[in-house]
């Protein structure tokens, strides 16, 4: 396997937000501005990194090895979890700036389907750590992406006239359907 | 009197898709058919219910500190439980539900429910809790999946309604009819509601 195709696959073809439907929580929950949509988005990126090697490490290390595979998803989850939790205590102690921009962001991401989904795909398509990190990346950029693209349309949005009962959530969900469509475009990438 | 209503709260008042807009990931993700659609429902409606009446009858025994990890793990229990099942006894819809079955687990409705309402009910309320949200749940799959499958292929429940002269409109059963048909719904459900009211 191709570094490139997996990273471009990703972000682009398989976009984890707008294809595949993973992480639509906090891409709809904090799109309202550019600003937090990229501190998610780098927080997400972090996580999503770190808890593709941890869970791809558990799973050769301890379930394949005792065959427990199948408490892959409690075993994930609770990897998931403790990581947050760690990396903000970590983020509180050594960078407090980075860990007030990123704020409420953080505990948030335990239950950012994307996170779980990544981690269980990385099994699925039996990658090995390297390409899990390329493709952890491919994701968490993927994700970035359409999120601080989204929230810079829901800004205009904010000033656009639109009927009284499409306000709010309605609309910025069509909005998102045609940011699907044109991410669907991408499909036809041979890589 | 009261359990009635939180019957109906979970399907009406507070519908955890139109009103709450609460476990949007698998709602768009599986709803290509009606069937779909259903099943993820009454999946996610199994594990709501085991979860709060497990959360329930343990929520004086749990401390608050670590009150969320000890529901998470309950509720990836019965999500582990859910999934062999239906790997065992409906092999189809395992395969078209696919990653989203495991996903139950961060479904924010039913860690909403663990938070809000379980860990501070006792264990008869809470099942009626859950079976109102996980039907307000189930209908809303439904429906979207079913608006979905009509427009996208033709067919309701597997079954060809319109004839051969239709023309399916592709993009529907494809990620952005997801978004298009719930946000469209989604205005319906307020555009009725402010009727309703006016």
């Amino acid at each position: 396997m191709n570094f490139m195709s997996i990273f471009i696959g990703a972000v682009l073809v398989n976009n984890y937000v707008l294809v595949k439907f993973l992480g639509i929580c906090p891409f709809l929950g904090v799109s309202k501005k550019v600003e937090t949509a990229l501190g998610m988005g780098v927080a997400v990126t972090f996580v999503m990194t770190l808890a593709s090697i941890m869970t791809y490490l558990v799973q050769v290390t301890i379930l394949d090895n005792f065959g427990v595979q199948y408490l892959q998803t409690i075993a994930f989850i609770l990897i998931i979890a403790s990581l947050v939790q760690f990396v903000e205590m970590f983020l509180k102690k050594s960078s407090p700036s980075l860990y007030e921009a990123l704020g409420v962001y953080l505990p948030l991401i335990t239950t950012n389907c994307a996170v779980l989904g990544l981690a269980i795909l990385n099994i699925q398509n039996e990658f090995l750590l390297l390409e899990t990190i390329v493709n952890a990346l491919g994701a968490a950029v993927g994700f970035t992406l359409a999120i601080v693209l989204f929230a810079g349309i829901r800004e205009r949005l904010e000033l656009a006239d639109v009927p009284e009962s499409l306000k709010g959530f309605p609309i910025a969900l069509i909005t998102a359907g045609l940011m699907s469509i044109a991410f669907l475009g991408f499909s036809s990438l041979s890589i | 009197m009261n359990l009635v209503k939180n019957l109906k709260n979970g399907i009406i008042k507070e519908n955890p898709i139109f009103v709450q807009l609460l476990g949007m990931c698998p709602t768009l993700a599986v709803t290509t058919s009606a069937l779909n659609g259903l099943g993820m429902g009454l999946a996610t409606t199994t594990v709501l219910i085991g979860s709060n009446i497990v959360i329930a009858s343990l929520r004086k025994l749990i401390p608050n500190k670590i009150r969320i990890p000890v529901f998470i793990v309950v509720i990836a229990t019965f999500v582990t439980l859910i999934d062999m099942f239906m790997h065992a006894y409906a092999l189809e819809l395992y395969k078209s539900l696919g990653l989203f079955i495991p996903l139950i687990v961060v479904n924010c409705l039913i860690l909403g429910r663990a938070e809000s309402y379980a860990s501070k009910n006792s264990v008869v309320p809470s099942i009626f809790d859950a079976v109102g949200m996980g039907i307000g749940f189930t209908i809303a799959l439904t429906v979207l999946g079913m608006v979905r499958e009509l427009l996208g292929s033709g067919s309701l429940f597997g079954a060809t309604i319109f004839g051969g002269s239709f023309e399916p409109a592709l993009i529907m059963i494809l990620p952005p009819g997801a978004f298009l048909a719930l946000g469209f719904l989604i205005g319906l459900v307020n555009f009725i509601s402010k009727k309703r009211t006016a």
